[in-house]
């Protein structure tokens, strides 16, 4: 993977701050499941593209709901976690 | 008629395929099967604008022809002419979402590249516009190299338009196939997309959207997880509110109809066949259509609306703890409905273990086909009176059956996880439509599918059920003069008599035994085959429910109306739903397994209750 120089900074997805948009920077593909990273790719999910953190399910362990480009979708949280984020500028 | 061109309606989930469908066909829609899987085959006729007929299918929604369940399975070999019971389209309209192009333009690029001729229908361009998004459907269709209509299909906007390049594509003759074939690549495809998208969006202002407005309580930890409470609640109580008039009406006109025909035929035997069996069996069974489509009312309006995600996220943290994601949930309170639809709408889960699972647990939650066997067993045994104010003690025995199956398919889905359906916890990854207002046309379509699917149901297999229970029961007569009772006399009663030894140690007398074979067919059956061998035996009665009830009150004890009871809590008393895992298992090994493991669960729980209520004196 070519990483930019900007990979040391970004944050998880799950980590981000709530409703704080940000610029996917990198995908730790291979800590996906074959059929969890093909289907986020059809989700499309890639390097570039513009993501938030919108809610939490439950208190604790629950999926969180995530905007990918236009689209809102639910992951579960190891999912958000292989997901690095630069958050855009305030 | 197999002349007419076949065009098929493809796009990604959420693009507002089926109200495009439903726009463009209206009711004449035919609901059948693929040949082999139980993919739903939606078809419709469209007359274009030089009055040739189009045959018009709608095909499952899919992101791309790399398929991950049967439903995308059906679409990709449609789409390249290899699906059995299918011809290849003469045309696709693909059907993109407006306010979604960077996605759904992934899945367009794909099919254009299949080399059919191609119309785009870039729908719900409204609500585009409401977002902030202003598109150019010009560039976008230079840019795709097809025409590109924008629709709303919900209000019939852009209908006239599309019909007119479907005449213009079809007319430019047969399909040229270049042998480009399928691209897989994604990532190259979704890159292109955006691109496309970017260069075809004129302006865009950020507008603060409904969607997240609503989702912001809707998916709130606390007032999230209450609204969804009180939704299932008022869906349970409104299946029993709200269907007291109908179940009346229903009851009166069957009983009508039973007086009639008692009135227009000679008493003997055609009068008891018709009477007794046909118009008892199935009356029996039709007065559930109300609850069936007040249920289904609810599971639709919760789909169309967009809600029933979001409920299914709320639950996946809960169906995790057992081993399933939130998918199941859907499928799983379809199953409340009936197991059939909800062991199909598995299909929507991606991973095969899960799948599994939930198709294997589906038949322990409490379908309508239960109520009739519950409700008249709760009716002749359990004293209606109050334990709590408000809370009658006759509602809270029933409120415990469906507890007793949610807790049993709870701990059965534990269990199978860690055994038969071993395997990596399953994830969850589910797109959440906006929402919008369900259209009323669109539910009331899917709701005439189900009564009509109902009803065969009830004019089939039950009304032969019933026939053939009548048969067995009436022959052969005792001979004159004998006192054998004429049931135990019987073909059933033979039979019934060697069912009632394996049943007998868990408090099952005969008239149990009679039953539970012809309640295979479907569960409610089990009511009319013990209104039927009470009617055989003792012919002069008045048949009918009330009599039903005190005749069961005078013959059986309450150990045995509760061992009854909770039998039908897990015991896989459905024809239906053993075919249809068949069905979607590809073969005998999961149905044998499901029909073992629920009758062995039936007869534990049965057979503890038994004992349980004569230890403690009931």
């Amino acid at each position: 993977m070519n990483a930019p120089a900007t990979v040391s900074v970004p944050l998880c997805l799950s980590e981000m701050p709530r409703r704080k948009s940000g610029r996917v920077a990198g995908v730790d593909w291979d800590t996906l499941a074959l059929p969890e990273a093909r289907r986020l790719r059809e989700l499309g999910l890639d390097e570039g593209v513009t993501v938030e953190l919108l809610h939490q399910a439950t208190f604790g362990r629950g999926p969180l709901a995530c905007r990918i480009g236009r689209m809102t979708v639910a992951l579960r949280r190891h999912v958000a976690g292989a997901i690095h984020v630069m958050p855009d500028a305030a | 008629m197999n002349q007419a061109p076949l065009v098929a309606l493809v796009g990604n989930p959420n693009a507002g395929k089926s109200a495009l469908f439903n726009a463009l066909t209206g009711a004449r829609q035919k609901v059948g099967n693929y040949p082999g899987v139980t993919v739903e085959r939606h078809a419709g006729r469209l007359a274009l604008d030089d009055g040739r007929p189009v045959e018009l299918v709608d095909l499952p929604g899919a992101y791309s022809l790399d398929p991950s369940s049967p439903d995308e399975q059906v679409t990709r070999d449609v789409v390249t002419g290899s699906q059995a019971g299918e011809r290849l389209p003469d045309a696709l309209v693909v059907v993109v979402d407006a306010a979604n192009l960077d996605n759904h333009l992934r899945f367009t690029l794909q099919l254009v590249s299949l080399g059919l001729p191609v119309i785009v229908a870039l729908n719900m361009i409204d609500l585009a516009r409401r977002d902030g998004l202003e598109l150019d459907p010009a560039i976008l269709s230079q840019e795709l190299g097809v025409p590109v209509i924008p629709t709303v299909a919900v209000r019939r906007r852009g209908l006239d338009e599309l019909k007119k390049a479907l005449t213009a594509t079809l007319q430019a003759g047969p399909v040229v196939r270049p042998g480009g074939g399928v691209v897989e690549d994604i990532v190259t495809l979704q890159r292109r997309a955006r691109v496309i998208s970017e260069k075809a969006t004129i302006s865009e202002t950020a507008v603060r959207r409904w969607t997240h407005r609503l989702d912001a309580v809707a998916l709130h930890p606390v007032f999230g997880s209450l609204l969804l409470l009180g939704l299932l609640f008022l869906m349970f109580q409104a299946v029993f509110a709200w269907s007291e008039a109908p179940i009346g009406w229903i009851e009166t006109g069957v009983a009508a109809i039973g007086d009639l025909a008692t009135s227009a035929l000679p008493p003997g035997f055609v009068r008891s066949l018709i009477v007794d069996g046909l118009i008892a069996g199935v009356g029996a069974v039709i007065v559930f259509l109300p609850q069936i489509l007040i249920l289904f009312l609810f599971i639709l309006l919760l789909e169309a609306s967009g809600y029933m995600v979001r409920a299914a996220f709320l639950m996946d943290r809960l169906m995790a703890t057992a081993g399933l994601s939130g998918r199941a949930f859907i499928p799983l309170l379809s199953s409340f409905a009936c197991a059939v639809p909800g062991i199909m709408a598995t299909r929507t889960i991606d991973d095969e273990k899960d799948r599994l699972t939930t198709i294997l647990i589906a038949p322990l939650m409490t379908c309508s086909a239960r109520l009739p066997v519950y409700s008249i067993m709760i009716g002749a045994f359990i004293p209606a009176r109050q334990v709590l104010p408000g809370v009658g003690l006759q509602g809270l025995v029933l409120f415990s059956l469906y507890v007793a199956g949610i807790v049993g398919a709870f701990v059965a889905a534990i269990v199978l996880r860690r055994t038969v359906t071993k395997g990596e916890s399953s994830g969850f990854m589910m797109e959440m439509p906006k929402y919008q207002w369900p259209r009323l046309n669109d539910v009331l379509l899917g709701l005439w599918q189900r009564a009509l699917i109902f009803l065969k149901r009830a004019g089939t297999i039950i009304a032969f059920t019933t026939i053939v229970l009548w048969a067995l029961l009436s022959f052969p007569k005792p001979p004159a003069g004998s006192d054998a009772s004429p049931v135990d006399y019987s073909v059933a009663g033979r039979i019934g008599h060697q069912i009632e030894k394996v049943v007998a140690p868990i408090g099952f007398n005969r008239d149990i035994a009679l039953a539970l074979l012809p309640a295979m067919s479907a569960r409610e059956v089990a009511v009319a085959a013990i209104g039927t061998v009470y009617s055989i035996d003792n012919p002069d009665e008045d048949s009918g429910e009330n009599r039903l009830v005190d005749k069961l009150r005078s013959r059986w004890t309450l150990p045995t109306a509760l061992a009854f009871l909770m039998w039908f809590v897990f015991a896989p008393q459905c024809i239906s739903t053993i075919a249809i895992t068949r069905r979607e298992t590809n073969g005998w090994k999961w149905p044998a397994f499901m029909v073992g493991y629920l009758f062995a669960l039936a007869y534990i729980a049965a057979g503890a209750t038994y004992w349980i209520a004569i230890a403690i004196g009931l």
